[in-house]
């Protein structure tokens, strides 16, 4: 093996050696950075972290009081169900969206339909989150406040929503490129044996393409536990433990969005906020781990 | 002899492109017809018009009359029933994503077969046709294509047999096998041609020679001659270029 390597080396010629270089320093410079980010935001918040914050009132305690005078509380539990309960209706109303839509596109659309589908679905993903909260703040918030009858559609529902619209394109091209990514052959075997649209589907086509919708849904999942801005002004934004849909809630994200830019560098409150951000990058590597041991363990089957 | 398919004026063209050019003829009940010819004469596309699966090309467009027992296969309206009358397997081996038993049992089960024993049973007797039960018996549950690709191919034999079909479509089954495993399964063809029609397409004119009743031999989209494997195979067919392509003198 290292003979080979070696040997292969040698016989490279010089511009095939530079790009591999490049290629390489691509892939060594991407891991420093997310070591880099990591290392920064771990610098900021590790002081407080280490001696001073109270971990188990942090996790578990609904009182977040940072800018109170002579009682600071820290504790983060109801932005940590806020954002968890956020995303959780978001991917109710995404994954069968987005994957009933990824079929409909792969399996059942025309060409020229798909093209145009295609289309619609990258202009939403590329309308900025902004924009998103926007809507959430005027039109949604009208439409939620009419049809629930609601006091004030700020909600954890209006939320949801928006961050629904903003993954289903992301599930949508995913599951769609997984779905196309299936042989053929598996359609027309399928189809020789007698089976009908919807058995090709879900009995050949599912199974096939599972680690791909698996990515999809995950990706979807964490670009609605990483979104800021939308959530930000379409949930209410207030600490609240949500008790349905039509409460208000508050999210980690837009708790430092919101808050890092009152505190003065270096305090208390500047630290938590980046504790905070340590949560998130757990959270995310927490799904991402999972995600891998669920596909490695498909792989196996 | 009874008639099984009766195929008239079949004219198939790819984006305006012909593919088969009036072609017409009958298979009878219970032969093997072996269908001969060099690469692009149109064979795999007789067999998808006969399956109705050319229907999933959207740039092939079909003329003429293709009847199975009788009936304008176009008028059925079943057409899943339809497909599942006709086994198929096609040149490369393709085990569908799942268990090798879920594999044998695909059809029976969209056809609403539900019941364990049955399809236990159904699923053994296909393997041991198709000469792959043995090697497969103790692990009926790892994936269809994790097996050989002569396994694999071997795998949609029993596939096209699990659904007891009345007309076998094999499209250069033996690709894949090797000549030990192809002999097994040339026999066990010729016990199934008592219950069932066989379609062989193959590029082994020997293999025509040896299982064939009657061969047709196909060149560019036409139906150059057919006739009694005999008299294809003799020094005396009625056309130049079938004695030239059976004798390996072709171009
Ligand atoms: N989906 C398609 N689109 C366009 N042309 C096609 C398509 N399928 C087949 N053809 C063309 O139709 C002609 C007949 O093809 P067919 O596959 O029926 O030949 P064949 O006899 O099975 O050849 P082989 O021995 O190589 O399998 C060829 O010229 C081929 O290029
Ligand atoms: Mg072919």
């Amino acid at each position: 093996m290292n003979i080979l390597r070696k040997k292969s080396k040698a016989n490279l010629p010089f511009s095939e050696t530079v790009i591999e270089l490049f290629i390489r320093l691509c892939g060594i410079s991407s891991i420093i950075f997310v070591f880099g980010i990591f290392f920064f935001v771990f610098r900021e918040g590790a002081g407080f972290l280490f001696s001073g914050l109270n971990l188990t009132e942090f996790l578990t305690s609904v009182e977040w009081q940072p800018t109170s005078l002579n009682n600071k509380r820290y504790g983060a539990f109801a932005l940590i169900v806020g954002t968890f309960s956020v995303t959780a209706l978001a991917m109710c109303m995404a994954v069968p969206f987005g994957l009933g839509a990824a079929i409909f596109v792969s399996e059942f659309c025309s060409p020229k339909l798909r093209e145009t589908f295609k289309i619609v679905i990258e202009l939403l993903a590329a309308i900025p989150s902004v924009v998103w909260g926007f809507i959430g703040l005027t039109l949604m918030n009208q439409l939620i406040i009419q049809v629930f009858n609601a006091p004030i559609g700020l909600t954890m529902l209006n939320g949801s929503i928006m961050l629904a619209l903003m993954s289903v394109p992301i599930i949508v091209s995913i599951a769609e490129d997984a779905l196309k990514a299936v042989p053929d052959s598996y359609r027309e075997a399928a189809e020789a044996l007698g089976a009908t649209r919807w058995q090709v589907i879900y009995r050949v086509l599912l199974p096939a393409a599972k680690n791909g919708l698996l990515a999809a849904v995950l990706l979807g999942a964490a670009r609605s536990i990483g979104e800021t801005m939308a959530v930000l002004m379409a949930t209410g934004h207030s600490v609240n433990i949500p008790s349905g849909p039509l409460s208000w809630i508050r999210t980690l994200t837009a708790t430092i969005a919101a808050e890092l830019g009152e505190v003065a560098r270096g305090d208390e409150h500047y630290q938590v906020l980046f504790i905070i951000g340590i949560l998130l990058f757990t959270i995310t590597f927490v799904v991402n781990l999972i995600a891998d041991l669920v596909i490695k363990g498909i792989r196996q089957e | 002899m009874k008639n099984k398919i009766e195929i008239s004026g079949l004219e198939v063209h790819y984006e305006g492109k012909p593919a088969l050019n009036r072609v017409s003829f009958d298979v009878h009940e219970n032969e093997i017809l072996g269908i001969i010819g060099p690469a692009q004469s149109g064979k795999t596309t007789l067999l998808k018009v006969i399956n109705r699966t050319l229907e999933f090309v959207p740039e092939a467009s079909m003329e003429g009359t293709v009847k199975l027992d009788g009936v304008d296969i176009s008028t059925i309206g079943d057409v899943y029933g339809l497909r599942r009358r006709i086994g198929m397997v096609l040149p490369l081996p393709v085990g569908l994503p799942l268990s090798i038993y879920d594999n044998v049992a695909f059809a029976p089960r969209a056809a609403g077969l539900r019941a364990k024993s049955q399809l236990d049973e159904l699923v053994e007797r296909c393997l041991q046709q198709a000469a792959l039960w043995d090697e497969v018996k103790d692990r009926l549950n790892t994936l269809g294509t994790k097996l050989s690709g002569g396994q694999q191919q071997r795998l949609t034999i029993a596939r096209a047999l699990s659904h007891a079909p009345e007309v076998l479509c094999l499209d250069e089954f033996s690709i894949a096998i090797d000549p030990v495993t192809t002999m097994r399964i040339e026999e066990v063809l010729k016990t199934l041609k008592k219950e069932m029609t066989i379609l062989l397409v193959t590029n082994l004119v020997q293999q025509a020679k040896r299982l064939a009743d009657r061969t047709a031999f196909f060149l560019n989209g036409d139906l150059v001659e057919i006739d009694t494997t005999d008299v294809i195979f003799s020094d005396t067919p009625t056309q130049q270029a079938t004695y030239d392509y059976v004798n390996g003198t072709f171009g």
